[in-house]
Order: C-alpha cells, then structure tokens, then sequence
C-alpha cells in the first residue's frame, strides 16, 4: 500500500483534501440509496474504477483486498433473503423477492464504499492523507498518534513475530499457543514496546520535541482539485437523483420497438 | 582553546531499580576530537552517552558542554549542540517519511519551514541519502536508516556527534560507507562501540570503561593493542592491529 | 465486530461519526492539557502493539477455537480512558484504510462501540473500583474478565442496535441479539483472561512500568468529568432510542430527508417530492417491466412501518430486467470509461 501511495499520477497529484472530501461526498451518495436499489448504484462505479485507472492502481490487489473483507457484510446480508420473500421483480419468468435485492443491494455497497475506500488510500499514502485530514481539522494528537500508529507497527510486528517463531520451534510447532505461553509472550512484547516508546520520546526530546509534532507540507488546492472534489461531488448527486441505469435500460428495451 | 568541548568530573549513576551504572568517571574532551568509549555489555557506554545530551542528570558529579552546566534555561541549546545517533535507528525515524524525520528538528528549533526544508536536503545530501526522502522510515535498509538517523542529527548543525555503536547490523559495505562517511565529519566524534576496527579507523584516542569505572584512557593504537588489558575487561584485540607490536 | 458500511444508514453512521469524533476531540484536547510529552510515542507504539498482538492467537482449550487480545480494555488500563480511546480510535482508523476491516460509514460505529465503552464505561465504573491499584492476584483477574465482558457486551449490543435503526438487514432485533449477546459473552471471557495474564506479567517483570505510566495520573484527575458526561450521554442515548423506538424506521428516513432537504424516500406520502421522484414518476411507465412497488405490497420488515409509512422507491425497487439490464450497461460504461483512462494515462506518463 505504501509504495501505492508514493507512485506518481494525475490522481496522486491531486490534493489529498480533495480526495478525502470527494470520497466522503461518495459514500454518503452510496449508502444514501434505498435499500433496494441495484442498478442505480451502478454508474457510481465510475469514481472508484476511475480512480483505479488513473492511478495506475493494480485492480486485482485491491480487488482481493475487497474480497478479504466481504464475509462480515455477507453474514448479515445473508438474512435478507431468507426473511424478505416478497416477490418485487421478475426476470423472465422467475420472481425474485426484495429480499434479493437488498442483499444484492448491500453487497453492491460494500464493493463500491470498500474499494473506494482503498483507492483513496492507495493513491494518497498514509502521511499525506494524514496530513489532509489534519488540515481539514482533524486534531493533530490524533494524526500524531495515526503516524505513530503505523509506523511502529511494522517494527513491533516484526518483533512479535520472530518472538512467536522462536516459541513456535521450541514448543510443538502449533499455530497457537498455549495460554500460559501467550501471556508470557505478549507481556514480553508489551514491555519492550513500552522500552521502545521510551527510547522514541528520549530521541524526540534530544532533538527538540516540546509536545507538537509539526508536520511540513504546504499544499495549496489549486483549480484542479477543486475541480475534482466539485465535478465528483456533482456526478455524485446526478447519479442519486437520476437513476441512469434505469434511463439506459429503458432506452434499449423501447428501442426495437 | 578556553573550555574543553566535554568536561565530565567524578559522574556518578544510579538507575532507579539500584543499578550503579557509572561509578565515579571524569575525561576531557577538545574541540575536534574524536573519541571512542569501548567496554564490555554492561559496562556503562550508553548509561554514559546519555549524560551528555542531558538525558540522564548524574547522580553525583559534573557535565559541562562547551563550558556550560545543563540548566533548566540552558538545556535545550545544549542539546541542540550535542547531536546524537541511537543504538537502534527504529527509534530514532518515527515520522512518516525520512524528510519529515530529518526536518523534524528543525521544525522543532522554531526554523521557518522554508529554511527547515533546506536544512533537510542538505543534511540527506550530506549522507547520501537525498534519493530516499519520500520514502518510510521502516522501508529502509539497515544502512540506509543509520545514514538517514545520522542525517537527522546533522540537521541541527551540532557540534558534538555522539554515537551509540553506529555499526551494528550492517553488512560489510553499509559499515566501510559508514566509515568513511564519518571520516568526512569535522565534528567532535564520540563513539562508543564494540567494532574496534572501526575505532582505530575513526577515533586516536580511546576510553576503556569497565564496570562503570574509566579503566584506560589514551591513544588507541597503544591500549587496543594491549592484549592483557583488552582481555581483562572482556575485549580483544582488532585483527588490524594484531601483525603490529606494541612498544 | 467491526460493522461495514452496506449495514448502516447515512443517519445512522452520521450520527455516531459526529459522536466519534466529538470524542476524539474532547480527548486530544484532553491529552494535551496533561503535559506529559511522553504520552504522544507512548499512546503510537500502544496502539501499534494492539495492532501487532491480534496477529498472535493462544488456543482456547476444550474448543479447538482460539483468541487475542481486543485491545480497548487493556489500553485503558496502561493509558488511561483518553489516551487509550485516540489510540483505540487509530487503531480502527488504520484497519478501515488499509485492510478494509470495517467500513469508513461504519468507522464512527465502531470507534465508539470498541472505544467508548471499555475506556469510559467498562475501566471506570468495573474495572477500577474492583481492582483498585491491584495489576495481580484474583481481584485484578476478575475485574479484568468482569469489565472486559461488559465492554463487550455493550459494543455487540450497540452494534445490533446500529445495525437494527439501519434498517438495511432484515435480520429481527431479537434474532441478532440472540446471536451476538452469547458469543460476545464468550468473547469478554478470552478477552478478559489474556488481559488480566499480560497485565500480570508486565506487573512482575517491570512494576515500574505499569506504576509510571504517564496516564495512571491522566485516568485518576479526569474520572469526574467522565462520569458526568456518561450521565449525559446515557440521558441522550436513552432519549434518542426512546424516540427511535417510537418511530418506524421509514419515520426516521423520512426526519433525515428533512433535514438535509435531501429526498430519501420518493413516493412517501408525507415527504416533501424531490425532483428524483418527481422525474421518476413522469418515467414510471414501463409497466410491462417495472414493478410499482406500491402494487406488490411491501416487504415485512416494512408492515411494522404502518399504513401511513410509502412503500419503497418506486421504479427503480421494482427494477427488473429493463434495471438490470441498464445496470449492467452502465457498469460496462463505467469500466469502459476507467479502461479508457488508464490508456490515456499511459500515453500521458
Ligand atoms: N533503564 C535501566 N534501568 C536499570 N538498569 C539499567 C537500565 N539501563 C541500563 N541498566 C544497567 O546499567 C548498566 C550499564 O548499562 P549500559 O546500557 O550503559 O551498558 P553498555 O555499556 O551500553 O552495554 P552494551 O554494550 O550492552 O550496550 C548495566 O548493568 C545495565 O543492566
Ligand atoms: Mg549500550
């Protein structure tokens, strides 16, 4: 994901404000629609495909990104069709109850928020989007407190990782452990990562930290991402308030006609 | 010269658990000098090293930077002349891309953001790191994280370079750069280290530490060569100097 | 149990993102006024040892199921409930981003029913008076399990009431609190064990640690102020079910559409007409393909809504084969344009 968000194209040039803004205007359009609408949700594929393509982002990544986290959607939207069994449309000759469409519904959702979500990330990397969020007046402990967060985590990962493999080859080799040795094992993790955190704040303090982490990128929107951020928000709200799936569809089924 | 660069009188360090790390140790340092502190695990190096940035305040004894006292008013202009590498680089680079980490200092000194940013290329270009400055910290090698920690001290234009073993973890070639990245620093060096090697390249005089006590001190060709006292206080002599003899 | 975006409505998510955040804020304002600087890389590297910690399970014995440690419980013992709620926050911002565990609707859900309830309900009102200054020992395990389970079961209950006021799942209230309240029991039970067992080892080995902890002082001087706002908060929460609870879900659609002048609900009755459902109404006319859902009746989770309550959108709920088929060309469109692009970009860069 990292090395996502630091290559370059129109879409990572964008100011991430813009990004961030845009991409909370589509979410809101998204979960906006009525339950039971599928197709309308359609065209609003465009902003994350759009932000896939120029971005240069591999689909397939983010796509299995997407997939790792369907389950949960699915177990509850799994319901709906059990429950719901109101005929409410046809294809040919079947029936399909709206219990269908609200499922299908939600997974659509999921899809489109998910992977919007993903983009955003991918073709913005974490400090900017930081950065972004903290200018948009997000409250800097908390932006701190986001970079920290990721930074460490992959130094604190590693070490417990190679913890583990040193405790998986002296036990039987299982997966998980014992809860004997996990306490021990994740105590041990935990106090050298309060050693850690020390010998961080001794580092800041040697070079001037006084409790503000200051954070140097000055960017200025300028009339392309404003652009952006205003031509998304309007395909956004003209998609939510004409269903152009349903235009289209009924275009071509008049047409023969 | 008026003051010695370091002045350290009689310091003694208790940790709070009842540890005596340092045990009555005095030196002087001079402006330009460079100097390593070797010693066993445990002997005292980096409780040492802590004291000159004020980190650790000694439990009894005198730390003079410069001719200055660490006071409450003084404290952090001493800091910003006394710039020091830590052991372990991960926790020295704790923002999210090596600029921000270089620029943090200066940030920090009240520079203009301008002047900070060219602070910060400079003192990446200074290393040789300036390609990497978009890049995290925890997608760096090894070497390339202990230039770029050193980058972020340079930042602050120190005059003292204190550095906890800079050479641990790296393979042969990130140490012989690091060598000779360190032989171009017009700084006062102190170093402590278990690479002896690297301390008869860099540093003519040594500081033999032992149990917290000062057990040596004097030009390094002569005390690395020592074998009876390197032995006795858990080193050994560097291979570069073993077809030398000791006079 | 992080909850996904598809599950909650805008008002829904809205309502707890503005809650969230509230709380970040109260509590970065908070953290700050402490002064102790050693918090900001301490409260990072907890929030990335949490993170880290889920990636290792111990077996659960007898179940041949294992678990990890949540976090927000023993957060809070080591940081206090301010610090800890920005970094349990953190930790879910991170794994909403980067590993799509939760939606970003849904993030104002989750940060509040994994962070607030631990840090501001479980650690002050169960988790302290019974084990006061005690990191070891029977009364610190209880206190861990007994807090750890009750932080839990609120999180799992806000989670079925979020997704309940939703209304997007079918599944009946009393269903899904059937199943989330029991394993969520479970759930306390692990989480509650493995924090009394690491609080009790970094008691052993390093007391010091636990003792100087920069927010063992933060915790103690703003408990009051916490528990007046959870008098608060409580008050409100109970006022906003009870006027939940007393309007059918369409009731709750329709108060929104109000409120931000948006058109929610076409066809409702009493909803002001937006022009969507104006201009579906005038396009509303291809009976042979399009169901009026008026015409086959709504589906049961809407028989609750009442009479007065419209069925669901017109047209396009009736959507068959003209929707698909439309929706289906328009998705081709969409990726056609996004290929399109690529291919431009290419030439460009
Ligand atoms: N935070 C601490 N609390 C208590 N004792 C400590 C602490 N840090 C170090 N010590 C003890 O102080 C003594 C000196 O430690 P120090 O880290 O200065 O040694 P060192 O020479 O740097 O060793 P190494 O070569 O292993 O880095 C050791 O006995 C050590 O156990
Ligand atoms: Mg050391």
């Amino acid at each position: 994901m990292d090395d996502l968000g630091r290559m370059d194209s129109p879409i990572h040039r964008i100011d991430a404000r813009a990004k961030i803004i845009a991409t909370a205007a589509f979410v809101l359009a998204v979960m906006s629609f009525p339950r039971y609408e599928v197709s309308a949700l359609m065209p609003l594929f465009a902003y994350p495909f759009a932000l896939i393509a120029v971005g240069n982002l591999p689909a397939g990544y983010l796509l299995k990104k997407v997939a790792v986290a369907a389950p949960f959607a699915l177990f509850v939207g799994i319901f709906n069709p059990l429950l719901d069994r109101q005929p409410m449309g046809m294809i040919g000759p079947v029936a399909i109850s709206g219990g269908w469409f609200s499922f299908a519904s939600i997974m659509v959702r999921f899809t489109l928020t998910v992977s919007a979500a993903l983009a955003l990330v991918a073709c913005t990397g974490i400090h900017r989007l930081c950065a972004g969020l903290k200018m948009l007046g997000l409250p800097s402990p908390f932006v701190v407190q986001l970079l920290f967060l990721y930074r460490y985590f992959f130094v604190i990962g590693d070490e417990g990782l190679r913890m583990l493999r040193a405790a998986e080859m002296r036990s039987t080799g299982a997966r998980t452990l014992a809860f004997q040795t996990y306490g021990t094992l994740i105590g041990h993790l935990l106090v050298r990562s309060m050693d850690r955190a020390q010998r961080i704040y001794r580092s800041m303090v040697s070079r001037g930290f006084d409790g503000e982490v200051r954070l140097l990128r000055r960017e200025a929107p300028g009339w392309r991402d404003v652009a952006f951020a205003c031509g998304w928000i309007a395909f956004f709200a003209f998609a939510r308030s004409w269903d152009l799936a349903e235009f289209v569809g009924r275009w071509l089924s008049r047409g023969p006609s | 010269m008026s003051d010695p660069m370091i002045d350290i009188t009689d310091v003694c360090f208790t940790y709070p658990d009842g540890t005596e790390a340092l045990r009555g140790v005095s030196f002087r340092i001079g402006h330009g000098e460079s100097v390593a502190i070797v010693g066993a695990n445990g002997a005292g190096k980096s409780t040492l090293l802590q004291h000159l940035n004020g980190y650790l305040a000694p439990t009894r004894g005198d730390v003079r930077i410069g001719g200055q006292a660490f006071t409450r008013e003084r404290i952090a202009e001493i800091r910003r002349s006394v710039g020091v590498v830590f052991q372990d680089p991960d926790d020295q680079l704790f923002m999210p891309t090596v600029f921000d980490d270089v620029a943090f200092g200066p940030l920090n000194l009240g520079v203009p953001p301008e002047e900070a940013e060219r602070r910060a290329v400079a003192s990446l270009d200074r290393v040789g790191m300036a390609h990497l400055r978009e890049r995290p910290p925890h997608k760096l090698s090894a070497g390339e994280k202990r230039a770029v920690a050193i980058a972020t001290v340079l930042a602050l234009s120190p005059d003292v370079l204190v550095m906890d073993e800079p050479s641990s973890n790296l393979d042969p070639r990130g140490r012989r750069r690091l060598i000779e990245l360190l032989a171009t620093f017009e700084h006062t060096k102190i170093i402590a280290s278990h690479d002896l090697e690297l301390v008869v390249e860099l540093c003519p005089r040594v500081i033999v530490l032992d149990g917290g006590l000062i057990v040596a001190d004097g030009p390094t060709e002569r005390l690395l060569s020592d074998e009876p006292l390197m032995l006795a206080h858990g080193l050994e002599r560097p291979h570069i100097l073993r077809h030398r003899h000791p006079h | 149990m992080h909850m996904a975006d598809a599950l909650i409505s805008p008002a829904v998510g809205g309502t707890m993102w503005a809650t969230s955040a509230g709380l970040i804020a109260w509590c970065a304002r908070k953290v700050k006024g402490v002064c102790d600087d050693r918090l900001v890389p301490m409260m990072g590297v907890m929030g990335a040892f949490i993170f880290a910690s889920q990636m290792i399970n111990f077996s659960i014995p007898g179940t041949g199921s294992s678990g990890h440690l949540g976090g927000g419980l023993i957060l809070t013992i080591l940081l206090g409930p301010h610090a800890a709620f920005l970094a349990i926050a953190s930790v879910l911002t991170v794994q909403a981003l980067f590993f799509a565990d939760g939606g970003l609707l849904a993030l104002g859900c989750n940060v509040f029913n994994l962070g607030f309830f631990p840090a501001f309900v479980a650690y002050p009102l169960i988790y302290r008076p019974i084990a006061g200054a005690r990191r070891a020992g029977g009364r610190a395990w209880t206190a861990a399990i007994v807090a750890a389970v009750a932080g839990l079961q609120l999180g799992a209950f806000g989670v079925v009431v979020e997704t309940k006021l939703s209304g997007i799942s079918e599944l009946p209230f009393g269903t899904f609190l059937m199943v989330m309240q029991p394993i969520h029991l479970a759930i306390g039970v692990v989480e509650g064990l493995a924090t009394a067992a690491v609080v009790e080892f970094v008691a052993r080995v390093r007391p010091e640690a636990i003792a100087t902890t920069p927010a063992a002082a933060l915790g103690q001087r703003s408990l009051r102020p916490v528990l007046a706002g959870l008098l608060v908060a409580a008050a409100l929460a109970g006022g906003g079910l009870n006027w939940f609870a007393s309007s059918h879900p369409d009731g709750l659609e329709w108060s929104i559409s109000k409120l931000t002048g948006k058109e929610e609900l076409e066809g409702s009755g009493d909803g002001p007409r937006g022009p969507a459902a104006r201009i579906q109404e005038k396009t509303a006319f291809l009976p042979d393909y399009g169901f009026r859902p008026a015409e086959s009746k709504p589906a049961p989770a809407e028989s609750s809504a009442g009479p007065g309550a419209g069925p669901w959108p017109a047209v396009s709920a009736g959507t068959s084969v003209s929707g698909i088929v439309g929706g289906l060309i328009t998705l081709i469109v969409a990726g056609l344009i996004g290929y399109l692009l690529k291919r431009g970009g290419r030439t460009t860069t």
